[in-house]
C-alpha cells in the first residue's frame, strides 16, 4: 500500500468517526434505529456502513480476478458471459418410467442439467421388497433396485449430451456402477459422460443420517469412487461435498461450509493414501452448499469458501494445478425456509435465494417449488421454479459482468471474516484429533442442532421473522394448493420388475460375484468399482449388495445429542 | 404438577430428518419433563414396545418421509394388541393438511407442523396429559 493510500485510509477513518459523531448522533436523537446491534442470520455483528478502511486488511490478490487464484471472484475467467450455470431441477418419484417422464418434461421447459432424487429404500440399500421399504417405494424419490431400472429413468435420453446428477450418498457406488453399466450397455464413451454422484458419506454422519456402514469402510468405498473416476471417467464428478444438508439439519452457514472443508480434508487424505497425486483427481471434487435467506451473507459465504478451498488445496495438499484449487459447486435454495402459510411467498423467497447463489457465483442451481412445505413438487411448482432462474438469467443482465457485488466494501469484508472463521474452525478441527473422531464425538451434530435450536427459539420470540408464520399471520388460513399425487400402484409396479430380475438372472454367477465382492471389500487395497459394475450387469440388486456387505462390515449407529 | 410428564420421542422408518424431533426433545427437556429419544431408524414395534416399558404419558413421532398413513396405523393396532389405549400419541413433521385430518381420525392427538413455536408444544403436551387425568 502506498503512503498516500494510508494518508488517505487514515482520513476516511476520521471522517466516519466525524460522521458518527454528527450526522449519525443528530438523526439518532429524532429516530432510534430498530435494533441495539444487527446481525447477519449466521450471527456475525453488522455494522452500520463499511468503507475502503474496511476493505484494507484484505490483501488485494485475495479478492483477485474471475478465474485466476484464489477464486474468490469465481472459478472461471468467463463465468455467466460465455455460459450461464446449469439449470438443474431435482426430480424423482415413482419408478423409472415416471421419473423419466419428469425429466423430460423439464428438458422441453429449458432445463439444461438433469438431477435425480431417490426414494428412501434406494438411499439406505434396501430393495423395495424389503420389510423396511414398505410406504417409501417411490414416494419421496425413484425406486432403483437394479440395471433395468437405470435404464427406464434414463430411456431415451443422450448422457453423453446432458450432465447427470445423482443425489444419493451410501448406496452411491452402486449406483455410480448401474450408471456405468448402462453407458457402456449403450456404446457411450465413458470419458464424454459429465455429471455428478453425491458420495458425500462424512456429513451424513454430520447432519443428514443417511448411512449404512461404520466410517471406516464407507469412506473406503468414497475413495474408491474418486480412484475409479479420475481413471476412467475424466469428466466425471465422483463426488459433491456438500454443506447444503448440514444447513438444512439447522447449522449456522459459517458451519455448513467450514464442516464441508473439514469433510474435504479427509477425503483428499484418503485419496493420497494410494498413491494418487492430488492434480490427478482434486481437478473434479464438486460441491453442493445451500441459499439462504441472509442475501450478502450468502455471496460472501461463496466467495469465501472459493478462497479457502484454494488456499488449501494449494498450502495443504501442494496442488500446483490450477483447476485443483478452483471450487465449482452446485446450490439449491433453502427447502427449510419454505413455509404451508401463504406458499406463494415461497416463489419470492426463493427467487432471492437463487439471486444469491448466482451473484456468488454458483455452476448449478436448483430452485425449490413453493409447494414443498406440504409435498414433494408437482409438474407446476417446479416449472414455476425453474423460470425463476430463466428470469434471473434472461432478464435481469446480472450475468453480463463478473462478481458484480466484488469490491463491495461489506461484501469484501464478510468474506474476509468468513475466510478467517472457516479457517478457525478447520485449526480446530485439526487441534481436537481431526474430523472422524469429532464425529464419533457427536461434535459437529452438537454443533448443528443447538444453531437448530436457537433458530426455532428466534423464530418463536420474532427475532427472526418468518413472513405468514410469525409476522403478517393471516388467521383461518385455508390452503388451496394442488399436491403431487402418490401413485398406490408404485410398489407393485417396481416389485414386479425386481422379482422378475431376480428369476430371470443367473443366481449362480451372482453369487459367485458377491463372493469375490467380499474379498474385495476385505482387501482395501483394491477398488470396489469394477466388481460392483460386474455384479450390476448380472442382475444383482443394490439389497443384494448391501445386504452381503453388512455381514462383513456390520452397520453404523449413532447415539444421539441434542 | 407432581410427577414430570414422560415422553418418548421417535423417529419410524428410513427418514433421517432429526433437526425437528431435536428441537422438540431439548424443548421439552427444559420444560421440566423427561425426555426419551429413540434415535433413527426405528419400527413401529421398537417403539411401541418402548413407548410401554418405559411408561411414558406421551409417545411423539416425527416424521418428513411422507410415510405417515404407513406408519401410525401399524403403531395404534399395536398400541391397542397391548392394551395401551391410553397413550397419548401425537405426531410432528412436513405433511399434507389432508393427511393432517386423516391421523387425526386414527388417534393422533396432535400434530405439529414445522413452524410450530417451541412454547405452543409444551403448553400442548401439558393439556393433553391434564386432560387425560391422572393414571
Amino acid at each position: 500500500m502506498s503512503m498516500s493510500e494510508i494518508l488517505t485510509l487514515a482520513n476516511l477513518d476520521d471522517d466516519v468517526r466525524h460522521w458518527e459523531e454528527n450526522e449519525v448522533a443528530a438523526f439518532l436523537k429524532k429516530q432510534k434505529e430498530r435494533k441495539e446491534q444487527f446481525f447477519t442470520l449466521g450471527d456475525f455483528p453488522v455494522k452500520r456502513v463499511y468503507t475502503a478502511a474496511d476493505v484494507a486488511t484484505t490483501p488485494v490478490e485475495d479478492i483477485g480476478l474471475p478465474g485466476r487464484y484464489p477464486f474468490t471472484r469465481g472459478p472461471y475467467p468467463t463465468m455467466y458471459r460465455s455460459r450461464n450455470w446449469t439449470m438443474r431441477q431435482i426430480a424423482g418419484f415413482g419408478t423409472g418410467e415416471d421419473t423419466n417422464k419428469r425429466f423430460k418434461y423439464l428438458i422441453a421447459q429449458g432445463q439444461t442439467g438433469i438431477s435425480t432424487d431417490f426414494d428412501m429404500p434406494t438411499l439406505m440399500g434396501y430393495d423395495s421388497d424389503h420389510p423396511m421399504s414398505d410406504g417409501e417405494v417411490g414416494r419421496e424419490g425413484v425406486a432403483i433396485d437394479t440395471l433395468a431400472d437405470m435404464e427406464a429413468l434414463f430411456d431415451g435420453i443422450d448422457l453423453e449430451k446432458i450432465s447427470v446428477s445423482m443425489t444419493i450418498n451410501p448406496s452411491a457406488w452402486i449406483l455410480l456402477a448401474m450408471y456405468i453399466a448402462l453407458a457402456e450397455k449403450r456404446g457411450y464413451d465413458l470419458d464424454k459422460l459429465s455429471g455428478t454422484v453425491q458420495a458425500d458419506i462424512l456429513k451424513e454422519y454430520m447432519a443428514q443420517k443417511e448411512y449404512i456402514y461404520p466410517i471406516a469402510p464407507s469412506v473406503r468405498i468414497v475413495r474408491d469412487c474418486i480412484t475409479y473416476c479420475a481413471s476412467n471417467m475424466k469428466r466425471y464428478n465422483p463426488i459433491n461435498i456438500s454443506g447444503y444438508h448440514i444447513s438444512e439439519a439447522g447449522s449456522s452457514p459459517l458451519d455448513e461450509v467450514a464442516f464441508t472443508l473439514a469433510n474435504l480434508i479427509v477425503y483428499v487424505e484418503e485419496v493420497l493414501k494410494t498413491g494418487m497425486k492430488v492434480d490427478d483427481f482434486a481437478p473434479r471434487l464438486a460441491f453442493f452448499f445451500v441459499c439462504q435467506a441472509d442475501f450478502f451473507e450468502e455471496i460472501a459465504k461463496f466467495r469465501a469458501v472459493r478462497r479457502c478451498y484454494a488456499k488449501i488445496m494449494k498450502e495443504r495438499f501442494g496442488a500446483t494445478n490450477p483447476e485443483s484449487m478452483r471450487l465449482r459447486f452446485h446450490c439449491q435454495t433453502a427447502a427449510a425456509s419454505l413455509t404451508k402459510p401463504q406458499f406463494m411467498v415461497n416463489v419470492v423467497r426463493t427467487a432471492l435465494q437463487a439471486l444469491s447463489a448466482v451473484l456468488g457465483g454458483c455452476q448449478s442451481l436448483h430452485t425449490n417449488g413453493f409447494d414443498e412445505a406440504f409435498a414433494i413438487p408437482t409438474e407446476e411448482a417446479m416449472r414455476l421454479a425453474l423460470r425463476t432462474q430463466q428470469v434471473i438469467a434472461e432478464e435481469s443482465n446480472v450475468t453480463q459482468v463478473i462478481d458484480p457485488v466484488g469490491g463491495s466494501y461489506y461484501v469484501e469484508t464478510l468474506t474476509t471474516d468468513y475466510e478467517k472463521r472457516i479457517m478457525d474452525i478447520l485449526a480446530e478441527v485439526d487441534a481436537r484429533g481431526g474430523t472422524i473422531k469429532l464425529i464419533q464425538e457427536g461434535w459437529f451434530q452438537k454443533r448443528v442442532a443447538d444453531f437448530a435450536y436457537e433458530t426455532a427459539l428466534r423464530k418463536q420470540s420474532g427475532e427472526k421473522p418468518v413472513i405468514g408464520v410469525n409476522s403478517m399471520v393471516e388467521h383461518d388460513e385455508v390452503h388451496e394448493i394442488e399436491l403431487h399425487p402418490y401413485d398406490h400402484t408404485t410398489a407393485e409396479r417396481q416389485v414386479a420388475r425386481t422379482q422378475r430380475i431376480r428369476r430371470e438372472r443367473d443366481n449362480a454367477k451372482v453369487d459367485a460375484l458377491l463372493d469375490r465382492l467380499v474379498e474385495v471389500a476385505k482387501d482395501e487395497s483394491q477398488n470396489i468399482m469394477p466388481v460392483t459394475i460386474e455384479l450390476v450387469r448380472e442382475g444383482a440388486t443394490m439389497g443384494d449388495i448391501v445386504e452381503k456387505l453388512k455381514t462383513i462390515w456390520g452397520v453404523y449407529r449413532e447415539t444421539p445429542v441434542f | 404438577m407432581s410427577q414430570p410428564i414422560r415422553v418418548l420421542l421417535a423417529k419410524v422408518g428410513l427418514d433421517g430428518h432429526d433437526r425437528g424431533v431435536k428441537v422438540v426433545a431439548r424443548t421439552l427437556r427444559d420444560a421440566g419433563m423427561d425426555v426419551i429419544y429413540s434415535g433413527l431408524h426405528r419400527t413401529p414395534e421398537e417403539v411401541v414396545t418402548a413407548a410401554i416399558q418405559e411408561d411414558v404419558d406421551v409417545l411423539g413421532v416425527s416424521l418428513l418421509s411422507g410415510v405417515q398413513l404407513t406408519v401410525f396405523p401399524k403403531i395404534f393396532q399395536l398400541l391397542s394388541e397391548r392394551g395401551a389405549n391410553d397413550l397419548i400419541v401425537v405426531a410432528g413433521g412436513v405433511m399434507p393438511d389432508e393427511d393432517v385430518v386423516a391421523l387425526k381420525e386414527l388417534g393422533v392427538r396432535e400434530v405439529m407442523l414445522q413452524d410450530t413455536p417451541p412454547n405452543a408444544i409444551v403448553a400442548m403436551l401439558e393439556r393433553l396429559v391434564a386432560e387425560r387425568g391422572a393414571r
